[in-house]
């Protein structure tokens, strides 16, 4: 008999359920994880696409980036200046950033180092659950109750403006921010806690020394990913912010942003049209800076990482 | 419990009526055990005996846990640490402790030394030099200087474990504390990394009172003055370590010592 048959007669390349199963496993886990690039690349070709032709013909740097007029329904003559949609995205994203970070830390550390049994359980859910509501709700609670509260309380004419919005965005980014945070607080060793502790360290001590340095990369990561969250809103930016094009000179100013803009004018443009393109120019902005933002975010933990370790 | 056939030492350590539960379950039954100044004295006895529960309850780590109990006392040099006014930072200055694996603080080498100092030198002016020196000293006790004195600023996770572990022996000693607890400190070590922790812990014996749980028999016999040994959450027997080698006075004892369980 030859090795060929006598394999044959063993059954040796029988392939049963398991190994298509395997097979089809294997193949439906590589697209999954292989996706994330397709859709990127995808993402940003589309998006490329529609901008670029404003971007190679009618772009004016100077413009865009220098004037607050954008007119792209203008009769007598278009501009295209994004600067005040750029200053807005920043004051609230930054506003919202001044309000997310303290808290989302101290809820942080509150659940992962003071709380135990079930008040940590059930604050880790509820914070959870707080993630999830939708952000046209949030807009909800910035138009009818943030909007008459600050009026009453400032004594200012318009609710909708930057202190609104980012009160409301900060509120909104601080969950997922507490559960990264709280992730990275609970992936220190307990071992160092436990050493520092045995010193005589307090638990202030513990956390302040020990678990935050040991965590630093973990917050990092948490407090640019609630950056990158508030940069991309749109809903309760639009609903909040008072949608006005402004630079504004305080909080109770009302401002617009970029990502309100593409939203609100999107769809009344003609496809194709120079205002069609010009709000693509404002998703590259967007996503260049999602970019840069995220890039900024890897290497600085990289950095860290290596460093520290 | 045996009467304790040492020499008249005063007790650095003495516990009284000492019950501790996990939640339901009774870990601890009734301890009474003085352990005496400046020897080093090792506790044995099979795993879940209650050696480590009695060791972490000497400077009270075990309340991290959160669902502890204790009844009795605990006194360490005459102070009881249960006592309702007794701060547990200054307990942890007199009481230091050395965990089964070496526990490294993420900091430098040079931080993790002074990092107990710091803690208790609040409000105090400590010149640089003065903390250098600190540094120093420690490093040269646990025989670690020579090997680190150019890399101080290193962390310490890049030391191999038994330098670690000499490091985390190191750490505690400018806190000056009285007593030394150690729980299983050369379990995570190779026989080379043993035999090097042993002597420094050797070393230490005289200016410090150190209690050393330890599930290897031969570590208590050799590097021990006094050896307790415990069974199910009390102590059966407590003596010259030789004697309780030697000569056990209790059936459990001599079973023990001798392998028939543990």
């Amino acid at each position: 008999m030859t090795r060929d048959a006598l394999a044959r007669s063993r059954d040796f390349d029988r392939r049963g359920a398991a190994w298509y199963m395997d097979r089809a496993v294997t193949l439906f886990v590589f697209v999954g994880g292989i996706s994330a690039i397709l859709f990127i690349v995808g993402i940003f070709a589309f998006i490329a696409r529609e901008g670029f032709g404003f971007v190679f013909t009618e772009f004016d740097a100077g413009e865009f980036f220098g004037s607050i007029a954008w007119r792209p329904t203008s009769m007598i003559e278009r501009t295209y200046g994004a600067l005040a949609l750029i200053v807005g995205t920043a004051s609230i994203t930054g506003l919202a950033m001044v309000v997310s970070i303290p808290f989302s830390l101290a809820a942080a550390v509150f659940i992962g180092e003071f709380a135990r049994g079930r008040t940590r359980e059930t604050l880790k859910v509820l914070v959870e659950l707080l993630a999830a509501i939708p952000s046209v709700v949030w807009g909800f609670i910035g138009l009818s109750i943030m909007n008459p509260l600050i009026i009453d309380t400032f004594g200012v004419p318009i609710g909708l403006n930057v202190l609104n919005a980012g009160v409301i965005l900060g509120l909104m980014a601080a969950p997922i921010m507490t559960t990264i945070a709280e992730d990275a607080l609970k992936a220190v060793p307990d071992g160092y806690r436990e050493a520092a502790e045995a010193l005589g360290a307090t638990r202030w001590q513990v956390i302040r020394k020990v678990v935050i340095p040991a965590a630093r990369n973990g917050l990092v990561a948490a407090v640019l990913l609630g950056v990158g969250r508030g940069f991309g809103e749109t809903m309760v930016v639009l609903m909040a912010s008072g949608h006005a094009i402004n630079l504004p000179d305080s909080v109770f100013d009302s401002v617009r942003a970029l990502t309100a803009t593409i939203a609100a004018e999107l769809g009344e443009t003609a496809v194709g049209s120079e205002h069609y393109q010009a709000l693509f120019t404002l998703g590259i902005l967007l996503f260049a800076v999602t970019f840069a933002i995220n890039l900024t975010a890897d290497v600085i933990v990289r950095g860290i990482r290596r460093k520290g370790r | 419990m045996a009467e304790s056939t040492a020499a008249p030492r005063p007790a650095a350590i003495a516990t009284r009526g000492l019950n501790l539960w996990y939640g339901d379950f009774q870990a601890l039954f009734d301890v009474n055990l003085d352990v005496r100044q400046g020897i080093i004295t090792s506790l044995i006895g099979p795993s879940g005996c209650g050696k480590s529960t009695l060791l972490r309850s000497c400077n009270r780590i075990n309340e991290r846990l959160g669902y502890v109990r204790t009844t009795g006392s605990i006194e360490i040099l005459g102070q009881d640490i249960y006592a309702p006014e007794v701060e547990l930072v200054q307990v942890r200055k007199q009481v230091g402790m050395v965990f089964q694996r070496p526990n490294p603080l993420p900091l430098s080498i040079r931080d993790n030394i002074s990092f107990g100092h710091r803690l208790h030198a609040r409000g105090q002016r400590v010149s640089r030099a003065r903390r250098e020196e600190l540094v120093e000293d420690a490093l040269r006790k646990v025989l670690l200087w020579d090997s680190v004195k150019d890399r101080l600023d290193d962390p310490a996770i890049e030391l191999s474990l038994e330098e670690q572990q000499k490091l985390c022996i190191a750490r505690l000693l400018p806190v000056k504390p009285a007593v030394l607890l150690m729980d299983e400190p050369c379990s995570a070590l190779d026989p080379k990394g043993t035999e090097a922790v042993e002597e420094l812990i050797w070393e230490l014996r005289g200016e410090f009172t150190i209690l050393i749980v330890t599930h290897n028999m031969a570590q208590a016999r050799r590097a021990s003055e006094e050896t307790v040994f415990m069974l199910i959450g009390k102590v059966i027997e407590h003596g010259l370590t030789e004697d309780v080698f030697l000569n056990p006075q209790h059936r459990q004892t001599a079973d023990y010592i001798e392998g028939r369980y543990g």
